[in-house]
């Protein structure tokens, strides 16, 4: 079967680690003891790549274009406040899994609305989940503490070793260490024959089934498991912010999730990170610029990638890495490409 | 029994405004399959243009009106012309971050040119007050509304049904290839449908400065009220967004007056159950390819 092996070494050679992943991660770690005075907005980042990773696991890989992302960062965000507030569960990294698993529960629940319906119906559903449990988390205001949010949460330090500091150093290893183990499960599960059948189902859904992937059961496996990376981003926000308040539910926070993922590219996994990374960075350029009015640039620079074309973009923003990869590692190295341009 | 009518006489009234809000993404988002996010935008400009021409030209508010919808319905045109057009064919991820940051930025500008909170426009003595009509308390305000709203919807659906222009458009949004081989100029049809949903939406706005409150921040929070009024409505024709938003402002007004505590709850709920029975819509068939 020689067009089977080709498959598979196809495969194979795109989930081995490339040496500029392991470039990314080297400087991931350096930028900690490189910027020492910057560790909050640091931790920030890195908790938006850890959401943005959710997102690109339903829409990079399965095509699923959801506008109420925020809904499992919310409830992930608000059980382990509830947790660390009412001492349910006082151990962080405990408290991090139980959250991530609450979310997954959410999600799991939820999965069988979204998989349902096409596009435009999975917006709107999508939607109004996150809206649904804004207006629930402000009903129940004497659980979540309605608009003002929890308050008083106190952290315990991680695995009992590690306290929380003002300067956020604790925290942002802490959440780097999340980040990177999740994205290693995030890309052995993209890899695998199972990431593979994904992919066939974003591309054609109805050949997909034809050829035995039960789409309806990826789907909700993938919508569940995105579910539990975006609870866990929303509980490292709890954890290493001491407070959850009703806009982590917010409309904004799942658009401004959707243009994290834009300009980074989606379907690669570091689409995310690096989205998380120049998001973060315009936003605090903008908001120097104008300090009220920082959204008008946002929504100025999703106007122009939309209209210049997000994979033109891409291309161009990849023109001078790919070159130097070209020159040392000759014609036939494997050059950075999103997936939605790779053959 | 007399709150009874009033419920429902409000309802009707925020139904109709609501319908008028949104008659414009039906047809952009039902017929032409463009999922315009930005479309409260409009709405917001509308209400705002009104806003500055009573409270500091001193226009009279009737005058007023006709002015929103053209300046709505101009910067529709333009908009359309530059930028939506561009995007017919797209996808609708990219149509949704398109429409996402185009909201955003008229949010942030309204803001700055007009600041943050919450603008009221001076109504005329006519309009204030209630009509004892056998013992239900009818509001002038909303009297109003119902009949200019109801009359705009007789004329749309005239329009649609009866006149040349509306046989066009319903050619061009059926099929736009056969429709543009028979000698409709399709790119101008939609133009002038996109432009007439902007200003409607403008009118809109400007009308519902008083009911549900003129801040920068409507076009976000009235987006789900528009896209829930055409998914679940449908779009075979103009009568499925209207019971669709009547059905919301009834319900909208006797959940907050019956289930205060459960504030948009209910909306929610009904609307998530529905797509999911019916994902084209309560009314009609698929909005969706």
């Amino acid at each position: 079967m020689p067009a089977h092996a080709d498959v598979s070494t196809h495969a194979i050679s795109r989930a081995r680690w490339h040496w500029s992943e392991f470039a990314f991660w080297i400087l991931a770690l350096f930028c900690a003891f490189l910027f020492p005075s910057r560790y909050l907005i640091m931790t920030d980042i890195v908790r938006l790549a850890l959401f943005a990773l959710s997102l690109d696991l339903i829409l990079g890989y399965a095509g699923i274009v959801s506008l109420g992302h925020a809904a499992f960062f919310g409830v992930g965000a608000y059980s382990a406040g509830l947790l660390a507030l009412h001492g349910i569960v006082t151990e962080p990294v405990v408290a991090l899994i139980v959250a991530g698993l609450v979310a997954t529960a959410v999600g799991f629940l939820t999965s069988f609305l979204v998989i349902r319906g096409v596009d435009l119906t999975r917006l709107m559903v999508t939607l109004g989940i996150a809206l649904l449990l804004e207006a629930l988390a402000e009903r129940f205001s004497n659980i979540t503490g309605g608009i003002d949010g929890l308050q008083g949460i106190e952290m315990q330090p991680i695995l009992g070793l590690f306290a929380f500091d003002m300067f956020g150093k604790v925290g942002f290893f802490y959440c780097l260490a999340v980040l990177f183990g999740l994205f290693l499960l995030a890309r052995r599960i993209v890899h695998s024959p199972f990431g593979l059948s994904l992919r066939a189902i974003r591309n054609n859904p109805l050949r997909a089934a034809a050829i035995g992937i039960p789409v309806n059961k990826r789907l909700i496996a993938i919508y569940t498991l995105a579910a539990f990376y975006a609870g866990i981003a929303g509980a490292l926000f709890t954890q290493t912010t001491a407070l959850a308040s009703l806009d982590v539910f917010s409309f904004e926070r799942s658009a401004d999730l959707m243009l994290v993922l834009v300009i980074g590219g989606t379907g690669y996994l570091y689409g995310g990170l690096i989205g998380a990374v120049v998001f973060r960075m315009l936003q605090e350029f903008f908001s120097n610029l104008t300090p009220q009015y920082w959204q008008f640039w946002i929504g100025l620079v999703l106007v122009v990638i939309v209209l210049v074309g997000r994979q033109r973009l891409h291309r161009w923003a990849l023109w001078a890495p790919n070159l130097i990869i070209r020159q040392l590692g000759g014609r036939k190295t494997i050059v950075a490409v999103p997936e939605s341009d790779a053959p | 029994m007399t709150t009874l009518f009033t419920i429902l006489f409000d309802g009707v009234a925020y139904g109709m405004l609501l319908f008028v809000l949104a008659c414009g993404l039906a047809v952009t988002l039902g017929l032409m399959n463009f999922v315009n996010l930005a479309h409260g935008a409009f709405a917001m400009t509308g209400g705002y243009v009104c806003a500055v021409l009573v409270n500091q030209s001193g226009w009279p508010f009737f005058a007023a009106l006709p002015l929103a919808f053209v300046a709505s319905a101009l910067i529709g045109v333009v908009l359309e012309r530059s930028l939506y057009r561009h995007l017919y064919h797209r996808s609708h991820l990219d149509q949704v971050l398109f429409s996402v940051g185009l909201v955003f930025m008229s949010v942030a500008a309204v803001d700055y040119i007009m600041g943050s909170s919450r603008i009221f426009i001076k109504l005329p003595a006519a309009l204030e007050g209630q009509i004892d009509f056998f013992g239900v308390g009818i509001g002038r305000y909303r009297l109003m509304i119902i009949v200019i709203c109801g009359l705009l919807t007789a004329a749309l659906q005239l329009v649609l049904a009866r006149t040349r222009f509306g046989s066009r458009l319903r050619a061009a949004v059926d099929d736009p290839r056969a429709a543009s081989g028979l000698g409709i100029n399709v790119p101008q049809v939609f133009a002038f449908t996109f432009a007439f949903g902007c200003g409607l939406a403008g009118l809109g706005g400007a009308l519902s400065a008083e009911i549900l409150g003129l801040d920068p921040y409507f076009p976000l929070k009235f987006m789900i009220y528009f896209l829930i009024v055409v998914t679940v409505g449908g779009s075979s024709s103009i009568t499925g967004p209207f019971l669709a938003s009547l059905l919301l402002g009834i319900g909208d007004v006797a959940g907050k007056y019956y289930v205060p505590k459960m504030g948009p709850f209910v909306i929610y709920t009904i609307m998530i159950v529905i797509l999911i029975w019916r994902p084209n819509g309560l009314f009609g068939r698929t909005a969706a390819r």
